[in-house]
């Protein structure tokens, strides 16, 4: 049974329809992409998966659960990192996942945690003094204290620097390594086609494409992710 | 520690480290009633107030000013920035309620506010023999319904600003009105009566602290009406509260 499945999902809010019909499953394991321009539906439909939103139409399966109806159960088993979620500038990073991890049944050790995210050093600094690149490993961090089965990464590397955009990949790679599903938003094509084992590429609402970014490539006679993208989402319109 | 526990620990931690608010809110009230003692007459008897000192009159005045900030635009601005930082819609993917947010900042605000009242009194009583309340369980229950019924009022801007600066806007229609009825423009005595009977029922409870202070009974129907804000006003943020 895959870990997530979408059928036919619909969200509007008043007369603008923000998600038409969308539908992708992902398998225990995997790194899956949510691939689109802003405004194209990603955010909805992943809100829609945590239970933030009620899809107006279509189903969701996360984890075998209904998000509409079991949410704190759901809260439990899925890790989030929001785009655009900050912390309180003075609070200290040990104690924000320290903070997390009481929220949970069985928390990940923080020392361990801080290690892995390279963030030891920063234990004690406060979350308004720290970089955008270790501002997002503190949210990896956060969306991993619970010791998640799906961890949900949204926009994870915008206005980060290519160094930290690159240290962040490596350590989404380390997360699917420790056992744990991905579904990652971007609307970066050379992230997705780094990381993502498959990937749906949303426009206007809609899924137009789904599969891994070598069939993409193929299926749209382009030599890279972005060329496909364009030409895929161009013909959609 | 239970996780309520560790949240309010946390955010009181937070909170202190930007301490402006929590001084403010424990000073304020004391260094007012100095100032206000320091100026000629204040503290002798006036007959225009009826025998009483100015001095008296304005110390339930002064417990307003210290409810009035934390609970109208503290703790709005507070909640505000978690919304508009997304703190609060974080918080909503967790297994914890947002709501958990709300109360251990209202635990903070009241703790603070509390400090600040018991520090006025000790002052007033020390200072210019402003007498310790008559009847101390009275004023105690009247000053949590005062509390109560103020905070509510400030939890419902806290549910419906979307930003810090929306929820600074949104607490001054509130805040200039509590803090008129409440005497601190103008002292209550001196006020054209149908504002007096106004500021009788309306948060944080002005009259019914005084009469509970110097001992004259206080009036079941005011606490009654502190009650119901307090009820309405909580309900009302409960149901109005949105995490973006």
């Amino acid at each position: 049974m895959p870990l997530i499945e979408v059928t036919d999902l619909r969200k509007r809010y008043g007369t603008r329809v923000a998600v038409d019909g969308v539908s992708f499953t992902v398998e225990r394991g995997e790194i899956f992409g949510i691939l689109g321009t802003n405004g194209a539906g990603k955010t909805t439909t992943v809100e829609c998966l945590q239970g933030l939103r009620r899809a107006d139409g279509g189903t969701i399966s996360v984890l075998g659960l209904d998000p509409a109806t079991d949410h704190l159960a759901l809260t439990r088993r899925v890790g989030v990192q929001l785009q655009e979620s900050r912390l309180p500038a003075k609070l200290r990073v040990r104690e924000a996942l320290e903070l997390f991890a009481s929220f949970y049944p069985e928390p990940a050790d923080i020392d361990v945690l801080l290690d892995q995210l390279g963030l030891r050093d920063h234990a004690r600094s406060y979350f308004g003094k720290l970089s955008g690149g270790q501002k997002q490993r503190v949210s990896i961090a956060l969306a991993l204290v619970g010791q998640p089965e799906l961890a949900i990464l949204d926009e994870l590397t915008t206005g980060l620097d290519p160094h930290a955009r690159r240290e962040t990949w490596q350590l989404v790679e380390g997360v699917r390594a420790a056992g744990v599903t991905v579904l990652l938003v971007t609307h970066f094509m050379d992230e997705a086609e780094r990381l993502c084992d498959r990937v749906a590429i949303f426009d206007a609402g809609r899924v137009v494409a789904t599969g891994t970014p070598t069939e993409l490539r193929a299926t749209a006679g382009a030599s890279t992710l972005d060329d496909a993208f364009v030409s895929l989402t161009r013909s959609a319109r | 520690m239970s996780t309520f526990t560790k949240i309010t620990a946390t955010e009181a931690k937070v909170f202190l480290r930007s301490p402006f608010m929590a001084i403010a809110g424990v000073l304020l009230p004391t260094v007012l009633l100095l100032a206000i003692g320091a100026i000629p007459g204040m503290t002798e008897p006036s007959e225009k107030a009826g025998g009483y000192r100015f001095i008296d009159a304005w110390v339930p005045s002064l417990v307003v000013i210290a409810l009035a900030m934390l609970a109208l635009q503290s703790i709005p601005a507070a909640v505000a920035t978690y919304r508009e930082q997304g703190v609060l819609r974080r918080l909503a993917t967790t297994p914890v309620h947002p709501a958990n947010l709300l109360v251990a900042q209202l635990a903070i605000h009241v703790a603070v506010a509390l400090a600040g009242i018991a520090l006025l009194l000790g002052a007033a009583d020390i200072a210019y023999d402003v007498p310790l309340p008559k009847h101390p369980l009275v004023f105690l229950l009247t000053l949590l319904l005062g509390v109560v019924s103020t905070f509510s009022l400030g939890l419902i801007t806290a549910s419906i600003a979307s930003t810090a600066k929306s929820a600074g806007a949104l607490a001054m229609i509130l805040f200039i009105p509590i803090m008129f009825f409440g005497g601190v423009y103008l002292p209550r005595p001196l006020m054209p009566a149908v504002l007096q009977r106004i500021g009788d029922y309306v948060p944080p409870g002005s009259q019914p602290l005084q009469d509970a202070w110097v001992g004259t009974g206080v009036q079941p129907l005011q606490l009654a009406a502190l009650a119901a804000f307090a009820v309405l006003g909580t309900a009302l943020a409960a149901r109005l509260f949105r995490w973006e």
